[in-house]
């Protein structure tokens, strides 16, 4: 119960004195209580906790840790799908 | 978010894995805290992709598994009450108390709802004013702001036929106990990352600089958990050890200010039993006293709770790294996900069921030779 599920924010509303939202879990679309990111807006990612948003996704340090990985060529064909050797040879 | 299948991608992960070979140069015993990241690694296999030198040893972050037995057979006790609606998380149903758990009270005609969130069960509570509605808040820091959310929102509202059965635990405190052991075999964290989205990562520098362990946030996908062991490994191997943030699209270092506000509000400190391991000191949260009216162990007098453990199971240790699920005599013969023993078989980030789960019968010993399994 402890995973977090990444969603993007549709709609943001009021119910009951309450900042909700519709996050949209690829393709499902759950109501999600919005109170503890006040600035998320609509189109922003989110990770969503028993019906609560806590924490907004930056889209930036996504691709820039892609970029380190990338930099350290991890997805390129040489360093590829062949793993690296782990016993010595004979 | 078309990035999120690169966290997943398999060439990302044998160059990752490549990499951590080149820098390992001796054994190293790895733990990651957190249930979700113990699922995602043996689902995904990495612990049999790691060079042999690394040991991943699974951590206590399961919610399901820690809640304390007396918590459990309070809540069987409350939920067997008459005018009670019982509302869970549906994992802890299946959690074993002394002598039931929550399916069986409720095939006796217990009334008890599994909900997705507390915000359900305050809603049950407002529309059911006439029957007790109690929510079994239990949860790491990432569960707790939801919980307190709840119970503020029926003291603002009036809503005097709420409560909730409070049993949260606190990673930090976790993982002094687990280095002050005397049969402690971690020397480097992977730190919970939704945890850390809600408490920030302040508490973790002075842990790193007391028990000179590296501390790495991570996340769950294969990509986040390899990046993470990586650089353990590489701290490790320099003689470092810093908290490092490997899950920055998720996690800053502050936190989410306002949950930790209304968490800091709702709730106080003490000292709380985790199942299979004990008591930890300062790693709990309970209701604090401008709360204590929600407080549901107050509202039902539920007596003396005498506990008693399951003799065969060996879930403490699992939980504290000192076995493996598949060294426990009980696994996969008295011990399966239908017919669990102990909670860490019963939640599906629980140890004993990934193994089980995921097909993963034979032993690998994390024990070295000089010390035997079960030495607690
Ligand atoms: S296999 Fe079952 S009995 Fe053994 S430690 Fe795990 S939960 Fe307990």
């Amino acid at each position: 119960m402890c995973l977090a599920i990444p969603g993007q924010v549709k709609e943001i509303f009021e119910q009951n004195g309450l900042r909700m939202g519709r996050v949209d879990f690829g393709g499902i679309t759950k109501e999600v209580c919005l109170a503890y990111l006040p600035e998320i807006a609509i189109g922003d990612y989110t990770i969503v906790h028993v019906g609560f948003a806590i924490s907004k996704i930056d889209e930036e340090s996504a691709l820039e840790t892609l970029n380190t990985f990338r930099e350290m060529g991890l997805f390129e064909e040489e360093f590829g799908v062949e793993p690296a050797p782990v016993e010595t040879r004979h | 978010m078309k990035y999120l299948e690169e966290f997943r991608d398999a060439k990302g992960v044998q160059g990752l894995l490549a990499e951590i070979r080149r820098l390992v140069t001796r054994p190293w015993n790895l733990m990651e805290v957190c249930g979700g990241q113990t699922h995602s690694i043996i689902r995904n296999g990495i612990d049999q992709l790691l060079p042999q030198e690394i040991r991943l040893i699974h951590g206590p972050g399961c919610p399901v598994c820690v809640t304390p037995l007396v918590a459990i057979d309070k809540a069987l006790a409350i939920a067997s009450l008459p005018n009670v609606t019982f509302c869970s998380f549906g994992d802890m149903l299946r959690v074993p108390g002394s002598d039931k758990d929550l399916f069986r009270v409720k095939s006796e005609g217990g009334d008890i709802r599994i909900v997705y969130s507390p915000l359900d069960a305050l809603k049950i509570a407002q529309e059911n004013p006439e029957r007790q509605v109690v929510f079994f808040a239990i949860g790491f820091e990432t569960t707790a702001p939801a919980n307190a959310m709840a119970v503020d929102l029926a003291k603002k509202r009036g809503i005097k036929n709420f409560s909730v059965l409070v049993s949260h635990v606190l990673v930090p405190p976790a993982i002094a106990a687990i280095m002050s052991s005397p049969v402690n075999r971690v020397q480097a964290f992977l730190a919970a990352g939704h945890v850390c989205s809600v408490m920030g990562f302040w508490e973790y520098p002075p842990l790193a600089e007391r028990f000179h362990v590296p501390i790495v946030i991570t996340g769950f996908e294969p990509l986040d958990v390899l990046a993470g062991i990586l650089a353990a490994v590489r701290q490790l191997e320099n003689g470092e050890a810093r908290v490092e943030n490997a899950y920055s699209r998720v996690v800053n270092f502050e936190g989410n200010l306002p949950a930790q506000a209304l968490l800091k509000q709702v709730f106080t400190i003490e000292d709380r039993a985790w199942r299979g391991i004990g008591n930890i000191p300062q790693s709990g949260w309970k209701l604090s006293p401008a709360y204590r009216e929600y407080d549901a162990e107050t509202r039902f007098s539920v007596g003396e709770i005498h506990t008693v453990e399951s003799p065969l199971c060996h879930s403490g240790e699992v939980l504290q790294g000192v076995i493996q699920p598949t060294e426990c005599p009980a696994f996969g013969r008295q011990c399966t996900p239908r017919t669990p023993l102990g909670a860490t078989m019963v939640s599906s980030e629980g140890a004993c069921a990934a193994y089980y789960n995921y097909g993963r019968f034979a032993p690998v010993s994390i024990t070295t030779a000089e010390e035997p399994a079960c030495a607690t």
